[in-house]
């Protein structure tokens, strides 16, 4: 009997390639091509006067110098469409001021680190010495640095945006206003969260190749979407898409930053390696990763609220300042998701909500890991503590009486999502999972553990924070089965992969859908010459998008097995069932066939080319001769093409729990307990999911407490090294514990809801939340470091 | 202006090489693109990371903080170094995937070979002394707890051996 492995921790099959040194990121790839650096911006905002590569040219190794007028040069001889801006991913009818960057800038630079020249050599370190050999003059011109300035407006990032506002956009249910002043309570916050990045241990990196005998391009990517990086460089280079293809090799970690596309390289480079006809490779360092990649999270709130004596929600308003940076290639996602998510799992009364998204001369800000809810999630459960503490109410009770009820699912907010579709929970028991949270971390008895500290001279604190994700957001994912002849079977999706465990998770789907051994599957993400068609991976999606796709697959190809054994084994399908790779008669299982011999049977064939294959030719079996052999609505081969596309995202959603202690001399803040109750719907691999949960937190304990970006008020970077932006070590992390509550998606078929986000969505709430009980300081603002602290006491004495 | 390159003779992984390389070529770089032992990973180019760790002489060091022709005469273990012998999945690398200590795998390396270095010294090791070993590495994507129970699991898989 196949033992099922849907729910099971199945060991990764990636791992064994990847520990010992077999693993093919990107810069192991294309050793012998050329390589590319880049003279990027030392200003954040000037105008560019000249550039003078004269010194340049005498570098040894030197192959091309590119400036913008040679894009635009190129446009005027080849038809390209190089010299225009970047494509603004995700319009929106409120983006009313979006403004996107040139491949290489054109005639202005609005952040430290945007491109200006385009160096290839021989190899990188000669690309370099050629790009610190070329001189760029600048005009200066005000950087306007931090939401306060930005939405200030004295000085303009884009001169023809007013106020630097790209976009104001308001969702409300009603007249909240009115609700607020009409509720028996009201209070007000002002709150802030700094910017953070994605940070993956592997920076962007792409590899052109391209073929002139069959005017070819074959790139390779670290992206989270191959599938649209393919489209848009066939767009940009002018070239039919059937002509290129993009293919995501191992990719480093990505959390969000990877999703954003076509970056300049990934334009840049194989525009050049097609006008050098040699393949070019840029690999990028970690300097270039902090100034020209993306990075998230600030934001700035103002919070009104009204409620009664029981501290419900009667009101609820929020007016938020976006910081997204000097362009919006990725539209207005993240303040919608903020805006959006920022319920939680709780009913607000009525609800508005505005929000301006505001330029900066600062790295473009995208979906980092949370996307938004870390910040949404801070603010709205700082209310919940607020008023909590104005109401003398315990910090859950006031939680539970706002929560959704699981008999009002599916509950309907009256707000559109990011998707476009209605902001729908599908699933949940918030009551339920404040019980488990409550039980694992011991709420009801910490202030005996209080005491006992206190009595010790400690000061110690809990806190908690409740979110709900919406997750595996459409339009949809494909996959991809086919069985061999050899009974090997190769399973493709569209979308990529950077570490979540997709080729394990998917295999088992498969495995127990269609009944073949584990050890049989191979899977494929990422790679357009396997798989055409796929959005991308974002927004916790695989496994509720390609996870269901390849379920479906894999029942249609099992149906197609069956239909084709029935045949051989002169059998009834309902009589029929696939174990262990075999199609076998049920109660009697001597009368079977591997699939491998179905696959064979599946592709009537004239010629044999090998011993397997000759049993399905013209004269090896007996066949009626008055059918075709392939029968009408077949097509040959074991193997079968399906698509799953949902009508709206799932929600997942979980609770934390932090105990800290603060130390009363140095403020230091050290977290001794960290509690997590989960709800992802139904688990594929609970090793992996567990795994993404760790993950998860560690970064919102960064968030909380270490990272943040350092810009000065002239727009430089001053924290852009692994040196001083403190992602956190394991001495810093914390041992996670873990309980889970199943509250399977009605959605799809697998009942699924994503997981990969969901760890760091409540890390700074659940913190200061702690925090404040450890101080009795109000924390309004996130991350929080000790010498903070020590001044917040300071100011608070 | 041309290159001017230093001969250099060293040990990887028990293999001898000579090599002719720019004096200011970094190890990591000449470990990756000549000799194309790829497993070595390069997150941050100084030394903070420990991505690129390899062992010199038994010593975990960072190779993106070093001139590959300072290392004449050296023994050189990489990630692919720690494979057991018949080309599997040494000690260290099975505990890894055991306990699900990786998620991209691109820190894996430097993890493997300092964790390798740590249990040649101390082959039975605390929770605390684990922990301790690994927080000279960055990960962004497992929260280390893995890491940790992998370097248990690694010394005990060496003391079955």
């Amino acid at each position: 009997m196949t033992t099922k492995l849907f729910g099971q921790p199945v060991k990764r099959s990636e791992d064994p390639r990847l520990v010992t040194g077999n693993g093919r990121y990107l810069d192991d790839l294309g050793h012998d091509a050329l390589e590319a650096a880049f003279v990027r911006s030392p200003h954040a905002h000037a105008r560019i006067v000249d550039i003078d590569v004269t010194d340049a040219l005498d570098v040894e190794g030197l192959v091309a110098i590119y400036t913008w007028d040679d894009l635009a040069e190129d446009e005027r001889l080849h038809g390209t469409r190089v010299a225009e801006p970047l494509p603004l991913l995700i319009p929106h009818p409120t983006l009313t001021h979006g403004r996107t960057p040139y491949a290489l800038a054109r005639s202005e630079v609005n952040h430290v680190g945007e491109a200006i020249v385009m160096v290839v050599a021989e190899n990188r370190y000669l690309a370099e010495d050629a790009a610190s050999r070329i001189r760029v003059d600048y005009e200066f011109l005000p950087a306007v640095v931090g939401i306060e300035t930005a939405r200030d407006g004295a000085d303009l990032v884009h001169e023809d945006v007013p106020g630097n506002a790209a976009a104001v956009m308001v969702q409300e249910t009603g007249d909240a206003d009115a609700a607020i002043a009409k509720a028996p309570h009201s209070l007000e916050l002002d709150l802030w969260i700094e910017r953070s990045a994605s940070m993956p241990m592997e920076g962007k990196g792409v590899l052109a190749r391209w073929d002139a005998d069959d005017e070819s391009l074959l790139v390779h990517t670290s992206t989270q979407t191959s599938t649209s990086v393919r489209q848009a460089v066939a767009a940009k280079l002018g070239l039919p898409v059937d002509r290129v293809e993009v293919v995501t090799p191992d990719v480093g970690g990505g959390f969000g930053v990877k999703i954003v596309h076509p970056w300049p390289e990934e334009i840049l480079v194989p525009w050049a390696a097609v006008r050098l006809g040699r393949p070019v490779k840029w690999t990028e360092d970690r300097r270039e990763h902090f100034v020209s990649s993306a990075h998230e999270r600030a934001q700035l709130h103002h919070v009104k609220v009204g409620y009664d004596d029981q501290g419900r929600l009667q009101g609820l308003s929020v007016r938020f300042w976006h910081d997204n940076g000097a362009y919006t290639p990725y539209g207005l996602i993240v303040p919608i998701i903020t805006s959006t998510q920022l319920l939680g799992p709780y009913k607000p009364g009525v609800y508005r909500v505005e929000f301006t998204s505001l330029y900066t001369n600062t790295v473009i800000v995208t979906p980092y890991r949370g996307a938004g809810r870390p910040q949404g999630c801070f603010v709205m459960e700082r209310v919940m503590d607020a008023i909590a503490a104005e109401r003398g109410i315990d910090r859950t009770v006031v939680r539970e009486r706002n929560f959704i009820q699981p008999e009002e699912m599916p509950y309907a907010h009256g707000l559109t999502f990011q998707d476009g579709r209605p902001l729908t929970y599908d699933s949940g028991d918030f009551p339920a999972s404040l019980e488990k949270l409550k039980a694992l971390v011991g709420w009801d008895d910490f202030e005996a553990f209080r005491a006992q500290a206190r009595a010790e001279g400690r000061t110690v604190g809990i806190g908690m924070a409740c979110y709900v994700e919406g997750t595996g957001v459409g339009p949809y994912e494909g996959g991809h089965v086919r069985v061999e002849t050899d009974g090997t079977v190769v399973v493709r999706t569209g979308l990529t992969s950077q570490g979540q465990g997709h080729q394990t998770m998917l295999a088992q789907i498969v495995a127990d859908e269609l009944g073949v051994p584990f050890e049989r599957i191979k899977v494929t993400t990422g790679d357009t010459r396997r798989f055409k068609y796929a959005v991308g991976t974002f927004a916790s999606r695989t496994a509720v998008m390609s996870g269901s796709a390849v379920a479906m697959t894999a029942r249609k190809v099992r149906e197609k097995a069956l239909r084709i054994a029935s045949q051989a084994l002169e059998a009834d399908v309902e009589d029929l069932e696939i174990v262990d790779g075999h199609v076998q008669v049920k109660g009697s299982p001597s009368t079977q066939i591997d699939l491998g011999a179905v696959a064979v049977l599946s592709n009537p064939l004239r010629y044999a080319f090998d011993e397997a294959a000759a049993r399905a030719t013209q004269f090896a079996a007996p066949a009626d001769p008055d059918k075709p052999p392939v029968a009408p609505g077949e097509e040959p081969g074991l193997e079968g093409t399906d698509y799953y596309s949902p009508p709206r995202s799932t929600f997942a959603n979980g609770m934390h729990a932090v105990v800290v202690e603060t130390d009363p001399d140095t403020a230091d803040i050290k977290i001794l307990r960290y509690c997590v109750v989960h709800d992802c719907g139904t688990l594929i691999n609970p090793m992996i999911v567990e795994g993404q949960i760790h993950g998860g937190v560690a970064q919102g304990v960064g968030g909380a407490l270490y990272e943040r970006m350092e810009y000065a008020p002239d727009g430089q970077l001053l924290n852009a090294s692994y040196m001083d932006f403190l992602m956190p070590y394991a001495s810093e992390v914390p041992t996670v514990e873990i309980d889970h509550l199943v509250t399977p998606s009605p959605l799809n078929p697998l009942g699924v809801k994503g997981a990969g986000e969901a760890g760091v969505i409540p890390g700074s709430a659940a913190i200061a939340s702690a925090i404040e009980d450890a101080e009795g300081i109000p924390i309004r603002r996130m991350p929080i470091s000790p010498s903070e602290l020590y001044a917040l006491r300071k100011a608070n004495a | 202006m041309t290159e001017q390159t230093v001969a250099v003779s060293f040990t990887v992984n028990g293999v001898p090489y000579d090599l002719e390389l720019p004096a200011r070529r970094l190890l990591s770089d000449a470990l990756r693109h000549d000799l194309r032992l790829t497993g070595t990973h390069v997150g941050c180019e100084h030394g903070v990371c420990g991505a690129c760790t390899v062992l010199v002489d038994g010593a975990p060091v960072r190779s993106c903080l070093l001139f590959a022709v300072s290392l004449d005469g050296a023994a050189i273990t990489t990630v692919e170094g720690c494979r057991s012998a018949d080309g599997g999945m040494g000690p260290v690398q099975q505990a890894f995937r055991d306990c699900h200590a990786l998620q991209c795998g691109f820190c894996t390396p430097g993890f493997i070979t300092t964790v390798t270095a740590f249990l040649d010294e101390f082959p039975a090791p605390s929770a605390t002394q684990a922990r301790e070993a690994i927080s000279g590495n960055l990960c962004r994507c497992t929260g280390y707890q893995n890491i940790e129970k992998a370097v248990l699991r690694a010394a005990e898989l060496r003391a079955e051996a």
